[in-house]
């Protein structure tokens, strides 16, 4: 009985870290815009011009 | 938008770290392409250190230093990037964040988090009780629980606490002061039990009670959001600002907010008025179709009162803006409102009336118990005040405080497809009651702006020419026509003639767009045409010394209009039609649509009066409409909805608007509110009947946790898989249809 000492914490810490991250992430926004997040990943204006343009499909 | 500057001032607010702030509803944005176009442009121009686009909600929101950037810049560049934008009024948007929201789903997180853990706990508890747990186990077992719940339920429960102090306060019950008290005696029960090393605890049922409650919770504030942030789109779309004249002469664009009674505005040809006020300078014929219902125009001169939501014609008009006038058509019309109001108030919600009446009952068969276990089972007070609570929490209102909710959200869903935003959450059971329904006609049962309704036998060719022709004039008859042909290259040279009309050359000939005299029609053939065609305006066009047409323009019936009707009759409703046109126009439509029963120049009071004449007779009656000579009886009918072309109050008034230039919204919004109350209904007779089988369970002592948390999830899940057929009633319904 005695690994209940330690199993027990480390459900809760896992439960509570997930808790927090979600916490973190609400906060940070993460949730206000829940359509523009699905095509904000298809935006290539993060990367460097050339890059862009070779790892297109339609690239040159 | 060059001719003037806009006050930007009044739309910018400051943030802490010294930047402006500016939001902005964005018209046309359709792709993702669009929200990295508008960022990477904005984000190119110096001074402007954040744009973001944010797709679910429409807006722009943009940042700048103000040293370094002129805002008016920003709407130019959207505007050659092909995106219209409005900056929101501050005064209007009241709140920036979605603090309720926010506050919801960190308690469902929180609860979430807790009921997870703490079932974990009382699985191995209640299996540990069947076979060999030791006690010590279990007391660790029960204060590990404690020590998680109890924090949980002081944060987790704060929204319905808030709620049922407020009832208690105002001497009311609502279905937050039992799942309040449930909750705390669950809880307190609990922690009793756990220092006395009792086998039950009830932590995960508290607990587990909030999670369930704060899912539906969160899932209704959020399809009210979004109706509410769509709406505030509309409004600020439909650029409610004025131009004020400052006094060295020159004018700018305020906001409505920023207008005070005594400021002088300038309302140029062939736009809308946004204010109350008296004509100082100037002559023009005005629009008054979405304030009287009638459609002719109306001559206004210095000295006449001109309403907000009228059209101006074509003549610029310097106006004294009036604050509330007494005696004016708007002054009786927020006089009649007030008073219509207030009687609506008086409606109780299915669910407050269903609490009303489970919070005693509960409550006595609660009481009843202890008292019964205590005398006539000869238990100690302790063991009966267990029995007691256990009866409370099995009773808890747990399928009763979801069944009318997640009715709700799937019902505003489908409406929110169908092109409807409701204004009320209540307007659902309102809905699903009517018998009588009451149309407006100018700008409801016709389409709000006037067309062309029949081109008088002109070729293609010189009807186009016509539409062009008319871009050149700001007379609201050649803007109607312009816009029904589409056309968008004026004609070269072409000269407006005051009051008369407009002309030009092409090809040579000489072409004419005007009043019948301008164009030298004859005078027989015009009273032929307006026999033919009476509720129409009449635009005459000239080509050359031959070609010549009377065209007729008028505010006509939407499309479907005929259909609805035939649709709503066929579904046992009474029609009627009530509106402030002439007896001619209104007949003619009422023939057209088949409806028996019209009344025409009626004014507001009238309206109400019949209203309350109709509901006095036991009709629940509905009301259509989008003047502000509706507003007064779209509020004291017992359910009502306005198209999203009505005016301001009107829109107030309503319970529902609908979008588009159809008027098949309507139907659908009553057959989804029919299939939603009876889903309710169904909802709260499976609580019932929950309850009916629990109960005695729990009188009778045999209630443990385990029982408790099937019973309560059970029920959970058959009232919000019922209210999920919701969806699939009327994808059939729809299906059958076509």
């Amino acid at each position: 009985m005695e690994v209940l000492l330690y199993l027990i914490p480390a459900a809760l810490i896992l439960g509570g870290s997930g808790l927090i991250a979600f916490l973190w992430s609400m906060k940070n926004g993460q949730y206000d815009d829940l359509e523009g997040a699905k095509w904000r990943i298809l935006d290539d204006g993060d990367l460097p011009d050339d890059h862009a343009r070779t790892a297109g499909p339609d690239a040159k | 938008m060059n001719a003037h500057t806009r006050d930007w001032e009044a739309f910018v607010t400051q943030k802490e770290d010294g930047k402006a702030h500016m939001e902005l509803a964005v018209d046309g944005i359709t792709c993702a392409a669009c929200i990295f176009e508008i960022e990477r442009e904005l984000l190119k121009e110096q001074g402007i250190s954040h744009a973001r686009v944010n797709m679910s909600s429409q807006r722009l929101s943009v940042d700048w230093d103000e040293a370094a950037y002129n805002p008016s810049r920003l709407v130019d560049l959207m505007e050659a990037l092909g995106y219209k934008v409005y900056p929101f009024d501050p005064a209007q948007v009241k709140a920036r964040g979605d603090r309720i929201g926010h506050e919801l789903l960190r308690s469902l997180a929180i609860s979430g988090f807790a009921a997870m853990n703490i079932m974990l706990l009382s699985i191995s508890v209640w299996s540990g009780n069947s076979s060999d747990i030791d006690m010590e186990t279990r007391a660790f077992f029960h204060w590990l629980s404690a020590l998680i719940a109890l924090p949980t339920v002081v944060y987790a429960g704060r929204p319905f606490y808030r709620s049922a102090l407020k009832a208690i306060k105002t001497g009311r019950l609502n279905m937050d002061v039992p799942i309040s008290i449930g909750v705390l005696l669950a809880t307190g029960l609990s922690v009793v039990q756990t220092v006395q090393h009792a086998r039950h605890a009830y932590f995960d049922s508290a607990v587990m009670l909030l999670f369930f409650l704060l899912a539906g919770r969160y899932l209704d504030h959020m399809m009210r959001r979004k109706t509410r942030s769509f709406a505030e789109n509309i409004a600020t779309l439909k650029a409610e600002s004025a131009a004020k004249i400052l006094p060295d002469g020159s004018t700018q664009e305020v906001p409505l907010s920023k207008l005070e009674a005594g400021d002088k505005v300038l309302v140029r040809a062939g736009e809308r008025v946004s204010v109350d006020g008296v004509v100082l300078e100037g002559q023009s014929e005005i629009d008054q179709s979405l304030v009287t219902g009638e459609t002719r125009l109306q001559p206004v001169s210095v000295g006449d009162n001109v309403f907000a939501g009228t059209l101006n014609g074509p003549g610029t008009l310097t106006l004294g803006v009036t604050a509330s006038a007494k005696g004016t058509l708007l002054d009786e019309v927020n006089r009649l409102l007030e008073t219509a109001l207030e009687g609506r108030s008086s409606y109780v919600q299915i669910a407050d009336r269903a609490s009303q009446l489970y919070a005693p009952v509960v409550h006595l068969a609660a009481l009843i118990t202890f008292l019964g276990w205590v005398f006539l089972m000869g238990a100690d007070w302790q063991y009966g005040l267990v029995i007691a609570i256990s009866v409370l929490i099995i009773t808890c209102p747990c399928a009763l405080g979801l069944a009318i909710p997640v009715v709700q959200v799937v019902a505003s869903g489908l409406f929110f497809r169908s092109r409807i935003l409701l204004n009320a959450g209540d307007a659902v059971e309102r809905l699903a009651n009517v018998k009588t329904i009451v149309f407006d006609k100018t700008g409801t049962v016709t389409l709000p702006q006037a067309t062309l309704g029949d081109a008088g036998g002109l070729s293609e060719a010189d009807l186009a020419l016509a539409g062009r022709l008319a871009l050149s004039s700001r007379h609201p008859l050649s803007q109607a026509l312009s816009k029904a042909t589409a056309q968008t290259q004026p004609i070269g040279g072409a000269s407006e003639v005051v009051g008369k009309g407009v002309q030009g050359q092409w090809d040579g000939e000489e072409i004419r767009l005007g009043s019948p005299s301008f164009c030298g029609i004859p005078q027989g053939a015009v009273e032929q045409r307006q026999k033919e065609q009476p509720g129409s305006s009449l635009l005459a066009f000239r080509r050359g010394a031959d070609v010549w047409a009377l065209l007729a323009i008028g505010q006509y019936l939407r499309q479907d209009a005929v259909e609805t009707m035939a649709a709503l009759r066929a579904r046992g409703y009474n029609l009627e039609l009530l509106s402030g046109d002439t007896a001619e126009a209104v007949g003619d439509v009422a023939a057209a649509l088949g409806i028996e029963r019209w009344q025409a120049a009626v004014k507001p009071q009238d309206k109400i009066a019949h209203i309350e004449h109709l509901k006095a007779q036991g009709h629940a009656v509905m009301m259509v409409g989008d003047g502000l000579n509706d507003a007064p009886a779209l509020a004291a009918a017992n359910v009502s909805m306005s198209p999203v072309s009505a005016v301001h109050v009107s829109q107030a008034a309503a319970d529902a608007m609908f979008l588009g230039d159809e008027l098949m919204p309507v139907v659908e919004a009553l057959d989804i509110a029919g299939k939603a109350h009876r889903l309710m209904q169904e909802n709260l007779g499976l609580s019932v009947i929950y309850n009916v089988i629990a109960v005695p369970i729990a009188v009778l002592g045999y209630v443990t946790p385990l029982v408790a948390a099937l019973a309560m999830s059970g029920s959970s899940i058959i009232v919000v898989l019922n209210a999920v057929r919701l969806q699939f009633m009327v994808k059939q319904a729809n299906k059958e249809s076509v």
